[in-house]
């Protein structure tokens, strides 16, 4: 095994890995939020700003995955 | 196949300074928007015509989302020039990332053929320099709301162990949040750009559209993103305690 098959191997091992949690972790949050607005209509805006929020919250994660195997494969 | 890299191409240099394809768009997106406000403030009518109405809705909409999270108008009102700045900031230059001509139009720097134009968030400089210029001021708004020392008595606290080190975590918390707005809006953009690079060099007819259409609402996402964290932490350190 070589260098550079470990390197591609670790750019993508990091991206697969590093968006499982956020995935489960917006679907969460989506879903929660669907049911207090199923429940409660008239705080719909004030629920879904607090939701994209949390939604970037959540997405920022993946992207620091996806930035550890961008500097892997382009700088290191 | 272009080169994808992770830092901004240096184009010219003036004396020992850089000056690099993110910056010449940065440039431009300040340009756009200072003629766009130079106009719109000398066309200013009592009753407004479809563009200034335009921009007063935003503006008003604005207004009203920092109400909601600040609780008062007057803070709103004296906090809407950073916020507002930050967003239309880097709205703009998201939105000029994915111009036509941004990326293509090549430009030989002395040793190899460069893009002449670069999204600017796609520099890490760009997104580090609005992070902590935002973290910075969010910190001295707080320090001319409550008063420097109560303010730093969040920080610096030797009341007893655990709030000294609940402290120190609260310092921990602005420098990561430093990061992870630097990160983000980076991420999100280059991640962009590295998309739009593959998915033009493999199907230019077509294809693209629902990815550019991806890129238009990213940008949006982020910029409201970004402000919308600076206004909370406003909200956060200019918290009066209750009695």
């Amino acid at each position: 095994m070589d260098a550079e098959s470990i390197r591609t191997l670790a750019v993508v091992g990091a991206i697969a890995l590093g968006t499982i949690f956020p995935a489960i972790s917006i679907g969460w949050i989506g879903s929660t939020a669907l049911k207090a607005i199923g429940r409660n209509p008239e705080a719909a805006s004030k629920v879904q700003t607090m939701a994209i929020l949390a939604i970037a919250f959540a997405e920022a994660i993946a992207i620091y995955a996806l930035v550890v195997s961008l500097i892997v494969k382009f700088v290191a | 196949m272009e080169e994808i890299s992770l830092k901004a191409q240096e184009l010219f240099h003036i004396g020992g300074f850089y000056i690099t394809n993110a910056i010449l768009l940065t440039l431009v997106a300040c340009f756009v928007l200072i003629v766009f406000s130079v106009v719109i403030r000398s066309k200013v009518k009592i009753i407004p015509g479809k563009l200034q109405g335009a921009v007063e809705m935003g503006l008003e909409s604005l207004l009203g989302l920092m109400e909601s999270v600040l609780g008062s108008y007057e803070k709103s009102v004296k906090y809407l020039p950073l916020v507002a700045t930050i967003f239309i900031f880097i709205l703009t230059s998201n939105l000029l990332g994915i111009f036509p001509g941004v990326g293509s139009l090549t430009f030989y720097n002395g040793s190899e053929h460069v893009p002449l134009f670069r999204s600017p968030a796609s520099d890490l400089n760009f997104t580090l320099a609005f992070a902590v210029i935002s973290v910075i001021v969010t910190n001295i708004i707080g320090m001319a709301y409550v008063g420097v020392f109560k303010h730093l008595g969040k920080y610096i606290n030797f009341k007893n162990p655990i709030a000294f080190f609940i402290g120190i975590l609260e310092i921990i918390s602005e420098i990561a949040k430093i990061i992870s707005l630097t990160f983000r809006l980076f991420g999100n953009v280059f991640a962009g750009e590295v998309l739009l690079t593959i998915i033009f060099f493999l199907a230019p007819y077509f294809i693209p559209l629902p990815f550019l259409f991806l890129e238009i609402f990213v940008g949006l996402i982020q910029a409201f993103i970004f402000a919308m964290i600076t206004l909370v932490s406003i909200s956060l350190h200019t918290a009066e305690h209750e009695h």
